[in-house]
């Protein structure tokens, strides 16, 4: 006999109460906790029901096919339907927002700038080698695909194809040699995308190895600092004075080059690049010197710096660029006549600079005093210790506010329109607009401009994020 | 025993200036000073030059000519006869207005986004994140040209408000309805609004041409009068409070006092609502307010409200849930937690960014000149500056005022802020 009452097994576990489980439990927890939860999950559903009913009809009876509004309408008339959109307005427009007036048989030499564009920020976006190298390969075989759908002759495909290939060589072999690549792409996308010569280029590119050359004569007997700045001025020399004849020279002997396109011709997307990428590139140094500047003990750099900062922080970024396309003409010597996009491009990055430099300056204020005086110790100089310690820590701390300004600066690349510049937003869409066919279109052309600016601000934060969850050395 | 040797007595080289830390700072500057001095030099030179060469110079007396050109929205008067410096006026205000709706508005939508946003409600959170990284990531220009051109291509025009005898007859509607019981009409033109009016007002006096409307200043007196016996009221239920334990019921004292007086000064003033109606080709009577200057506060206190809403959601964050924690510990229940525990601290963190929003926002009206709102850049810089030719004096003004705006919101800002910052001895 046994004791029968005590069990011996474990009961199988009895199923959670139909309120605890599944889709039900998450919609208790989620959206109906209380009563007040329960009002706005009613607002919000009500909400996104009047806006589904407003606008699906409209996503639904999309025209793609028509060679004018009214034409679309008449589709979507014939459809049933009560309002459509009408995105032929961008199949027939989409060269111009984005390449403005970009000759149509050269552009490929904007996509191929754009591809080694991400060529040359592999070194300086990932570290991790391999990831570089895919990035290249992506990029090369995405780049060349569209050079090929935009019609580009195929010769200039062949040598595409054989630069990607090498470039990808290099990424894969030796990708630290990638920077060097990163180096030269300024002078490579200045030489594609407005042609003429390419000693252009490659003369300015000869003031760097004057440099170079005076440094390596003069360090041993005159030391670092003197050195380098016999070297700038040597350089500088060479600039103003015997460029001209070098390229001069060189064009004579070898006339090799590509047609040139006039800054009036740029427009769209690929101005707002070019101003965009060129500024962030530019303004970041800038914006490290400011806040250096700023934080100096000497009071005649703190003071410039500070003027600076505030004063450029205080005004509005419209009128700095009516200075840049009004009053330019009045500050430099008569007859100096500069191209404007450049002129737009300088003030943009004096404008984020100052900006950047209080984001970074926020940084360095939240290092820890005993990170300087460690510095200190260890017997580095200002810069070195600035170099190995404070800066990448600095930089660190405020990639957020970085990564937001840079965000800033791309959406403001829409106000060069208003120094009568061709940008995507204004200054297409308003041709677009004037033109007799699409008179009286504006969600498309908005919304179109719209999601393409958001998909590279949203990547761009995205990637900020990223990069911060990855440069995390604190303890977790 | 030997003397300690003398530190030896080095002499002076030159390169000295260069490798010795204790003059390097001095050749710096120096070089710097020079390098300034030379390049402020240079631009003069050049000012001068270009100024001689277009026969021009540098004088401001052209503030007090004739304006010439009329402008729609104006808050003191204005004709086309005043002047250059006046419209710059008009035009300064008309940028200050647009920032002052577009900061309290988008102070509204940034605090019950940021709220909403951390709620544990999936869909509202989920929705508000929507809202928030849509006007992050898009141009505030592309919001504005939005707003304008939907505004002034959907709606109707207003002869489409028309209601004749024989609609009436036949019972069909206008091809146009105005909102809100018959009060705001909104047509493609502009919106018109009720106006308030005072039957019997105090009239107005002029300080320096600018009219000051008496009975406005009676209210704003009245109003700030009854705030302030609000705020004895209260302190006295306080020490009552802190006495005897009991607190006295003060919440319909405190209505009284807010309102009654106001209301009070109104009605014996004659206030009524002066209702837009249509008659002939337009709407009479009310406030018309342009698209414009609409679609710029929309636009503004939307884009901005987004970035509010992050910092207060981070301000909220900042705060560790020790704090509230505590609180409940004590027993405070959750609204008074919030408005005791979290917010005064949550304050501290929100403060200073929210500072540099209402800057960026007062910097981003200038963007109005993408929908022709007359505002301090489209006078005295675009309109004036076009008129008279003075591009540099037109342009130093407008840069000055507007550092002087900045410069002001900052600094009773950072007023604000060292009152509510954390005391720390």
């Amino acid at each position: 006999m046994s004791n029968s009452y005590v069990r011996t097994q474990m009961l199988p576990p009895q199923e959670a109460p139909i309120g605890e489980r599944g889709a039900i439990k998450w919609l208790r927890d989620n959206l109906f906790s209380g009563p007040l939860n329960s009002l706005l999950t009613i607002l919000g559903l009500l909400v996104v029901f009047y806006l589904v009913k407003l606008s699906l009809p409209w996503w639904l009876n999309s025209v793609w096919n028509a060679n004018s509004l009214g034409e679309c309408r008449d589709i979507v008339a014939a459809a049933g339907g009560e309002s459509g959109a009408c995105w032929a307005v961008i199949k027939a427009r989409w060269h111009q927002y984005i390449f403005g007036f970009y000759p149509q048989d050269a552009y490929w030499r904007p996509v191929l700038a754009f591809g080694l564009m991400f060529v040359a920020l592999a070194p300086v976006l990932y570290w991790n080698d391999r990831k570089g190298a895919i990035m290249v390969a992506l990029t090369a075989a995405l780049t060349v695909l569209s050079m090929v759908l935009l019609n580009t002759p195929g010769t200039v495909d062949l040598v595409a194809i054989v630069i990607m290939a090498a470039l990808f060589a290099v990424a894969w072999l030796m990708p630290k040699k990638l920077i060097f690549v990163t180096l030269l792409y300024p002078f490579v996308a200045f030489f594609l995308l407005w042609g003429g010569p390419v000693w252009k280029g490659v003369a300015t590119l000869l003031g760097f190895a004057v440099i170079v050359v005076v440094y390596r004569l003069l360090q041993s007997r005159l030391g670092v600092v003197v050195a380098t700045a016999a070297g700038v001025v040597a350089a500088a020399v060479y600039w103003i004075v015997l460029q001209g004849y070098v390229t001069g020279a060189l064009t004579a002997i070898l006339p090799i080059g590509l047609p040139a396109v006039s800054s009036d011709q740029f427009g769209g997307f690929l101005l707002a690049f070019i101003i965009g990428v060129t500024a962030i590139a530019c303004s970041l140094p800038l914006g490290v010197l400011l806040a250096l500047g700023r934080r100096s003990d000497m009071l005649l750099i703190k003071t410039l710096s500070v003027g600076f900062i505030e004063f450029v922080r205080g005004v509005p970024l419209i009128t700095l660029l009516f200075t840049a396309s009004l009053l330019l003409q009045y500050f430099l010597p008569p007859q100096t006549n500069f191209d404007l996009i450049l002129r737009v491009i300088i003030l943009v990055t004096l404008f984020s600079a100052a900006y950047l430099a209080e984001v970074i300056r926020g940084g360095l204020a939240a290092l820890p005093r005993g990170q300087y005086e460690a510095a200190d110790a260890l017997g580095l100089d200002y810069w070195q210790a600035q170099r190995l310690i404070i800066m990448p820590q600095a930089l660190k701390i405020s990639i957020p506010g970085i990564v937001s300004t840079f965000i800033g600066l791309f959406k403001d690349t829409t106000l060069v329109s208003f120094v009568g510049l061709l940008d995507p937003l204004r200054g297409v869409t308003q041709i677009v607009r004037a033109d007799i066919n699409w008179k009286g279109i504006y969600w498309e052309p908005y919304i179109f401009v719209g999601v393409i600016f958001f998909l590279i601000c949203f990547g761009m934060s995205r990637y900020s994020m990223y990069l911060e969850r990855k440069l995390k050395t604190d303890h977790r | 025993m030997a003397l300690a040797s003398e530190a030896p007595k080095e002499s002076f080289r030159l390169s000295m200036l260069i490798y010795d830390t204790r003059y390097r700072s001095m050749t710096i500057q120096v070089v710097v000073l020079i390098l300034v001095l030379l390049f402020v030099g240079w631009l003069a030179d050049n000012t001068i030059q270009n100024l001689a060469a277009k026969d021009k110079d540098i004088n401001f007396g052209f503030l007090w000519n004739r304006a010439g050109y009329d402008i729609e929205q104006q808050l003191i008067p204005y004709t086309n006869d005043s002047t250059h410096g006046r419209a710059a006026i008009i035009g300064l205000l008309n940028t200050l207005v647009v920032a002052f709706f577009g900061c309290v508005f988008a102070t509204i939508i940034g605090v019950f986004v940021g709220v909403l946003r951390l709620s544990n409600n999936w869909l509202v959170s989920r929705l508000m994140t929507v809202y928030v990284e849509a006007f992050r990531n898009v141009p505030l220009l592309l919001w504005i040209i939005l707003v304008f051109v939907v505004m002034s291509e959907t709606r109707p025009q207003p002869r489409d408000f028309r209601v004749t005898d024989e609609m009436i007859a036949s019972g069909t509607e206008p091809a146009a309805k105005m909102w809100f019981w018959d009060s705001v009409a909104v047509t493609n033109r502009g919106t018109d609004l009720p106006a308030p009016v005072l039957d019997r007002g105090l009239g107005s006096i002029d300080i320096g041409s600018v009219p000051v409307n008496l009975s406005v200043l009676l209210t704003l007196a009245v109003i700030v009068a009854s705030v302030l016996a609000n705020r004895a009221l209260l302190r006295r239920a306080r020490a009552i409070q802190e006495e005897t334990g009991e607190r006295p019921v003060t919440w319909w004292k405190s209505l009284a006092i807010l309102f009654l007086p106001t209301i009070a000064l109104l009605m014996a003033l004659g206030f009524h609502l002066d209702y837009p109606v249509f008659k002939g080709f337009n709407f009479q009577g009310g406030i018309s307010v342009m698209h414009s200057f609409t679609a710029l506060v929309i636009a503004l206190s939307l884009y901005t409200g987004a970035f509010i809403a992050e910092i207060v959601r981070a301000g909220i964050m900042a705060i560790s849930r020790g704090q509230s924690e505590a609180a409940f510990a004590l027993g405070l229940r959750p609204g008074r937690t919030m408005s005791l525990i979290i917010l005064p601290q949550a304050l501290r963190v929100i403060i200073p960014p929210l500072i540099s929003q209402y800057l960026n926002l007062t910097k981003n009206t200038s963007l109005g000149i993408a929908v022709s709102y007359l505002d301090l850049r489209g006078t005295l810089g675009g309109i004036t500056l076009n008129q008279t030719g003075r591009e540099l004096e037109c342009m130093l003004l407008m840069m000055l005022t507007y550092l002087i705006i900045s410069l002001i919101i900052s600094s009773l800002m950072n007023v604000f802020n060292s009152s509510v910052k954390l005391k720390e001895r």
